[in-house]
């Protein structure tokens, strides 16, 4: 696939306040104008989705491009495979990440398959499916689930997760661009609440690198999506203590940037990894055992998971559920008094 | 020339609109092919006439089955005053909407009070269909609903205690707080859920109702002959899972009845921007049962077509599916602005209200008079307020509740070495218990 990244124009206003959910928007419009066989559907889409991702998208650039689709997960990804493996850009929109169990099989066995068993003959490179996760405090069961774990354990897919309005928009970008279908989870916890001045224009962030965005010498912090922010808070509660905290953002779980994590706990000696998905299986749990393959000598404590807890979740019991500031604060300490 | 080959093979199933009252339909001349079929419960078999029409949108040839509705009206004497109800029947149908209507209201107010939170869909405009079919059940039958299950689950039965205290998520709820206001469950009155995702029922209704019919024709049980009500929308007749059990059921003739609550809004997709054949009836003949069509927002006649559907059931004549036209009159859930429909439409079906019309009908009818309506209405409010005024005053559950029921052993993952409750330990919402 070709990336012609001349075709792109650029918007002509200067930078602006947007939130979320209109950066999105800003980087669809550069991402569908781009060819002329890029697509974007899901459920409810035309209309700009639920989470208002979309709107105008489908005024811009034509209701072929971006429609609807019925209420099929499984029809709607396979389709996206589909379309990918004719040469076409397919962003496939999964309305809630809760709702992606239907196209699991689609996207486990087709998906991350089809490059593989053609041969290279055949690819699905161009597709992309962004789905909305994780918690956001009233949703419960169905509503707020971090599947992200269950498609780190295929061989094939990427898995990438934002943190921020900037990040997405670079992100997003880069995951439609590679030449390898891409699962875009968006953390919908921060549509609402991250703020943020977003540069107009294209630009995209490396996939598979990770980011320190908190030096520290004392501890090494590895999450990703909304749980960066709870983390920096616990970050700067530790500081208060004399604890310097140093904070990584996968930004890319699979394939995962080993180097940079192996190089922060070589510096200092301690992990902590936090998510919001169950901690039996999750992707902590890899991040783990990776870590401990490569620095067990250098290791001074155990390494850290602080999840959620291993049960579906809650509906009222969230608060206790969640891997909160003050877990993650104890558990610094705990590693750190180790 | 394939397709209408394909499709020129009638199945033995018949479809048809009962809407009595209407003018009858005639089916559209042409070729008469003349198997012989018993048609929901009628004592008379009926020919199905072969109609064959030319869809020049797909330059194609097809055949479908209609019966004629004469052969079956027939039977059913459409004198007006047999259609009814009895004084009783009437009050008890108006109260179960009123009930309805009052709840979801309720739940309305509570929300924007910040007592509820979450997802919430209302089903207000519905609930014909809810006391239609749910009313002519027996209390071990079965009913397996959607996220919009509320009503469901109170014209079943379930207190309206248990409901909003389930949905102020409080430990008295039907579920103990743990399911919330998609997850509406009862064991006592057979209410099989509440499910989030559309579509996640109509399978787990399909086992219950092969269960019934095992119990009935394996295990020789006579009294086994529960019928099992699956509750669905228009957007789920595109999902798999629907086509599934369409099969499956009617392949095994199971006690089920297939109801489709088609108010032709998916959120914001029109149900005719979806669906590539909108008339979800005449899917039900291609998998082998009869599918109707019904105006939901008539109780009278969704009863009419549920009590033939349940009774067929209940028989051992195998499924139905119902397809109910209906609309709800708030958006998709509280936190919808419902601004894609458009007011004239909203106003069509704001007229034909199901209470209104029911309650016109009975009074005109002398079944009722305006007095016991209002007492009814009183009643129900009282019940309503006590609803909430249980759950407010209702316990949250214990923090121990959290990690209950993850498996069979009630107590879950959370168990110390000790025995205890891990979240017992003191520390725990500090972080540092180990779970």
């Amino acid at each position: 696939m070709v990336c012609n990244t001349c075709l792109f124009s650029v918007w002509q206003s200067c930078m602006m306040k947007a939130c979320r959910m209109r950066k999105l928007n800003l980087f669809y419009g550069i991402r569908v104008r781009a060819k002329s066989w890029s697509y974007v559907f899901g459920e409810d889409v035309g209309f700009g989705g639920v989470f208002r991702c979309t709107t105008g998208l489908a005024d811009t650039f034509g209701k072929h491009r971006v429609f609807n689709t019925p209420l099929c997960e499984q029809g709607i990804v396979g389709f996206g495979i589909g379309l990918a493996a004719m040469g076409n850009r397919a962003v496939a929109e999964i309305q809630f990440a809760d709702y992606i169990f239907p196209a699991f099989d689609q996207i486990v066995n087709e998906a991350a398959k089809f490059r593989y068993r053609s041969g290279n003959l055949f690819n699905c490179g161009g597709l992309t499916i962004r789905t909305p996760y994780g918690a956001v405090g009233h949703g419960a069961l169905y509503h707020s689930q971090s599947p992200e774990a269950y498609f780190c354990h295929v061989p094939g897919l990427k898995v990438v997760i934002p943190r921020s309005p900037t990040q997405a928009k670079g992100l997003l970008l880069a995951a439609i661009r590679d030449p390898n279908p891409v699962i875009f989870f968006e953390p919908k916890w921060l549509y609402r609440l991250s703020v943020e001045d977003v540069p107009e224009g294209d630009y995209t962030l490396p996939l598979s690198q990770a980011e320190v965005i908190r030096e520290g010498g004392d501890i090494t912090l590895v999450g990703w999506g909304a749980q960066l922010a709870i983390m920096e808070e616990a970050c700067v509660e530790a500081s208060k203590e004399g604890i310097s905290c140093e904070l990584i953002d996968l930004r890319t779980l699979l394939p995962w940037d080993k180097e940079i994590v192996e190089a922060s706990v070589n510096k200092t000696g301690r992990l902590l990894v936090s998510h919001e998905a169950p901690i039996t299986g999750g992707f902590g749990a890899e991040i783990a055992a990776s870590i401990t393959e490569r620095c067990f000598l250098r290791l001074e404590s155990p390494v850290a998971r602080v999840c959620g807890l291993d049960t579906p979740f809650p509906l009222v019991f969230e608060p206790f559920y969640m891997p909160t500031k003050n877990k993650i604060l104890d558990a610094i300490k705990a590693s750190v008094n180790f | 020339m394939a397709i209408s080959m394909a499709l020129s093979s009638i199945s033995s199933s018949v479809s048809s609109s009962t809407s009595v009252g209407n003018p009858r339909r005639r089916a559209l001349h042409l070729k008469t092919q003349r198997p012989r079929t018993v048609f929901l419960g009628s004592k008379v078999e009926c020919g199905i006439r072969g109609v064959q029409h030319t869809d020049l949108s797909r330059n194609a040839t097809f055949h479908s089955a209609k019966a004629t509705l004469s052969e079956l009206l027939r039977e059913n004497t459409t004198s007006t005053s047999d259609l009814l109800l009895m004084h009783d029947e009437g009050l008890e149908l108006y109260e179960d909407m009123i009930l309805a209507r009052s709840f979801e209201d309720m739940c309305a107010q509570m929300y924007y009070r910040g007592k509820m939170f979450g997802f919430v869909h209302l089903y207000n405009g519905q609930e014909a269909v809810s006391t239609g079919f749910i009313k002519s059940l027996r209390k071990d039958d079965f009913v397996c609903s959607t996220y919009r299950d509320h009503v469901h689950a109170l014209s079943k039965g379930v207190p309206a205690r248990q409901v909003m205290s389930e949905l102020f998520g409080k430990a008295t709820g039907c579920c103990r707080g743990q399911g919330g206001s998609m997850h509406m469950f009862s064991k006592e009155h057979q209410v099989l859920g509440g499910f989030a995702f559309i579509g996640e029922g109509i399978p787990v209704a399909t086992g219950a109702a092969f269960a019934t019919k095992y119990r009935r024709e394996v295990l020789k049980d006579d009294k086994a002959d529960a019928v099992t009500v699956a509750f669905f929308g228009d957007g789920t007749c595109n999902n798999g899972q629907f086509f599934e059990c369409l099969n499956m059921a009617a392949l095994w003739k199971l006690p089920i009845i297939f109801v489709v609550e088609n108010n032709l809004w998916a959120i914001g997709m029109s149900h005719y921007r979806a669906t590539s054949i909108p008339e979800i009836w005449t899917k039900g003949p291609a998998f082998g049962m009869p599918g109707v069509h019904v105006d939901g927002m008539d109780v009278l006649k969704v009863r009419e077509v549920a009590n033939e559907a349940i009774a067929r059931a209940r028989r051992g004549d195998g499924p139905t599916l119902v397809e109910c036209e209906t609309y709800r009159f708030r958006g998709h859930s509280l936190a919808d602005p419902d601004e894609l429909r458009k007011p004239d439409e909203k106003a069509h079906y704001a007229a034909r209200d199901p209470i209104m019309s029911l309650k016109t009908y009975l009074i005109e009818n002398n079944l009722a008079s305006e007095g016991d309506l209002k007492a009814i209405e009183k009643k129900i409010d009282e019940i309503v307020e006590d609803s909430v005024e249980f759950a407010e005053a209702s316990p949250l559950p214990e923090r121990s509740q959290l990690l209950e029921n993850v498996f069979a052993d009630p107590k879950g993952f959370g168990i110390g070495p000790d025995g205890r409750y891990r979240c017992e330990e003191p520390g725990f919402t500090a972080g540092t218990a180990q779970v």
